[in-house]
């Protein structure tokens, strides 16, 4: 019984210990983008890595599910009578829940994952000691530009997952189904709110910074071998899309 | 200039370095051999802060660095530069932004300045020509002078080298030994070197020290340490016999 004790706290003191450094790390690397010099190449490189490349994937995902939206939220509204109401149920679902979450999770599969491997990979071989010996800070050249980066191009992907989820409803209510073109968008229009896009927005920024914040803490400390990369790789990308579900939930009932 | 004083550290609970007290001569070559898993390396980072003692004093001139960390610490690190084990060249980097990273990165210098110095350095390591490849591209041999005009091309005062030929063939082994004796007598920096090349690392070096259960077991001019009586020291240099300095490196 002592001995599960034991065992149960000193998990939870590594657990807390851990949460501890984590907050250390994104304050560090926050306090360390308040100093010059602004690396803005290398932010600019960034967004491009997390934003442009994977606009495919987020653009294929946005359309696949705005068009599974429209075709269940169709017979499920047409028993009721309101097919009208297609394009509010498909384009509020979009943008309070299924822009920010999924893009995020498409996000931490496709960038975070990538962030977590190629840090962990300086880390292991002696690229983050070589700057460090340059007396360059790796938290102001390595990390502070990852994040911001995440907090600017993750809402921007989020933008385009709207946009093209509520296209992807319309192609499917619209022109298979035989919504009303008129009524579909207008019940878009009317339905959304400003509060709705702006929950968005905050979530996405949000989630955006979780998945840089995991995915660079999960490299920066990963441990010296490949198998150890493998562990921090599969962790950051599973820690993220928790926090980001979680955080969901914790965001949407603040914001209601 | 640098001096160690009663330095401690034990990694996952063993203990590495168990107070070790060392003075590194300013402008000379030095070189710490020791078996396997001795903590060479170890000792190495401490030097320019990469790893904090958990006891004892490391002294850069006439700063104490075990404790410094932020601006204090990079402001010393300023004057160091050093060769990694792999040379820790940035794979996403051509060979010639990689030296250039120092330049443009801390000297914040631009345009054509940054080309000569880089074209130069390139040059005295018998890499001209080959600024545009990546690391991937190149052999083991390659990167370490890669990595050694990246380390000279900011012209620190201080040089340190973790085992600077791991890795490669006797051949390549002994062009890098050289590059390194020639780069250090045209410069003049003060040199660290880990290396398990015995008895190559006696034609080259100034002054060697050997790390022995976490301690300097000795510390002498090449040729004096050649001469010990400690039996342990003589069984491990033994293995690779002694050496005379080589007739090219005299002078």
């Amino acid at each position: 019984m002592t001995n599960v004790i034991e065992r149960l706290g000193a998990w939870a003191v590594t657990r807390v210990g851990e949460m501890g450094r984590m907050l250390l790390f994104v304050l560090s690397a926050f306090a360390w983008l308040a100093r010059p010099p602004l690396r803005f190449h290398q932010i600019m490189k960034q967004i491009h890595f997390i934003g442009y490349r994977s606009t495919f994937v987020v653009v294929l995902t946005a359309g696949f599910t705005g068009m599974v939206l429209a075709l269940q939220g169709y017979y499920s509204l047409r028993k009721f009578g309101s097919e009208g109401l297609l394009g509010s149920a498909v384009a509020l679902s979009m943008i309070r829940e299924l822009g920010p979450v999924l893009a995020a999770l498409m996000v931490t599969a496709r960038a975070g994952s990538a962030m977590t491997a190629e840090i962990g990979i300086m880390r292991i071989t002696e690229q983050i000691d070589a700057l460090d010996t340059m007396a360059i800070n790796p938290m102001q050249y390595l990390i502070a530009p990852k994040l911001v980066a995440a907090v600017i191009g993750v809402p921007l992907l989020v933008a385009i997952f709207d946009v093209v989820g509520i296209y992807g409803g319309s192609l499917v209510g619209v022109d298979l189904l035989g919504v009303s073109e008129g009524a579909y968008w207008n019940s878009v229009q009317s339905a959304v709110e400003w509060k709705d896009v702006y929950g968005g927005i905050l979530k996405s920024i949000s989630f955006g910074l979780i998945i840089s914040w995991v995915c660079c803490y999960k490299g920066f400390y990963t441990r010296q071998s490949a198998e150890g990369l493998g562990s921090a790789t599969t962790e950051a990308v599973v820690l993220s899309s928790v926090l980001i579900l979680v955080g969901d939930y914790i965001l949407t009932s603040l914001l209601l | 200039m640098i001096k160690m004083v009663g330095v401690e550290k034990k990694l996952g609970g063993q203990p590495v370095l168990q107070g070790v007290d060392l003075s590194i001569p300013v402008g000379k070559l030095t070189t710490i051999i020791g078996g396997s898993g001795s903590g060479k390396s170890v000792l190495l980072k401490h030097m320019i802060g990469l790893m904090q003692p958990d006891r004892g004093e490391v002294w850069v001139g006439d700063v104490e660095i075990s404790r410094l960390s932020g601006t204090p610490l990079n402001d010393v690190r300023k004057r160091f530069a050093m060769l990694f084990q792999g040379a820790a060249l940035f794979d996403s980097l051509s060979v010639f932004e990689n030296v250039a990273f120092p330049l443009r990165e801390k000297l914040r210098m631009k345009g054509p300045e940054v080309g000569r110095r880089v074209e130069e350095k390139l040059q005295e390591v018998g890499l001209e020509g080959m600024g545009h490849k990546f690391p991937a591209e190149l052999s083991g041999g390659m990167r370490k002078r890669a990595g050694l005009a990246r380390a000279l091309v900011m012209e620190p005062e201080i040089i340190l080298f973790d085992e600077p030929t791991t890795g490669l063939d006797p051949l390549m082994a002994k062009s890098i030994h050289d590059l390194i004796v020639k780069m250090h007598r045209r410069f003049g920096f003060t040199a660290i070197m880990v290396s398990h090349e015995i008895p190559e690392i006696f034609g080259i070096s100034d002054w060697v020290a050997m790390l022995r259960k976490g301690k300097i077991a000795l510390m002498a001019t090449s040729a004096e340490f050649q001469r010990t009586t400690d039996p342990e020291i003589q069984e491990f240099i033994s293995v690779g016999g002694t050496v005379a300095l080589p007739g090219s490196l005299v002078g």
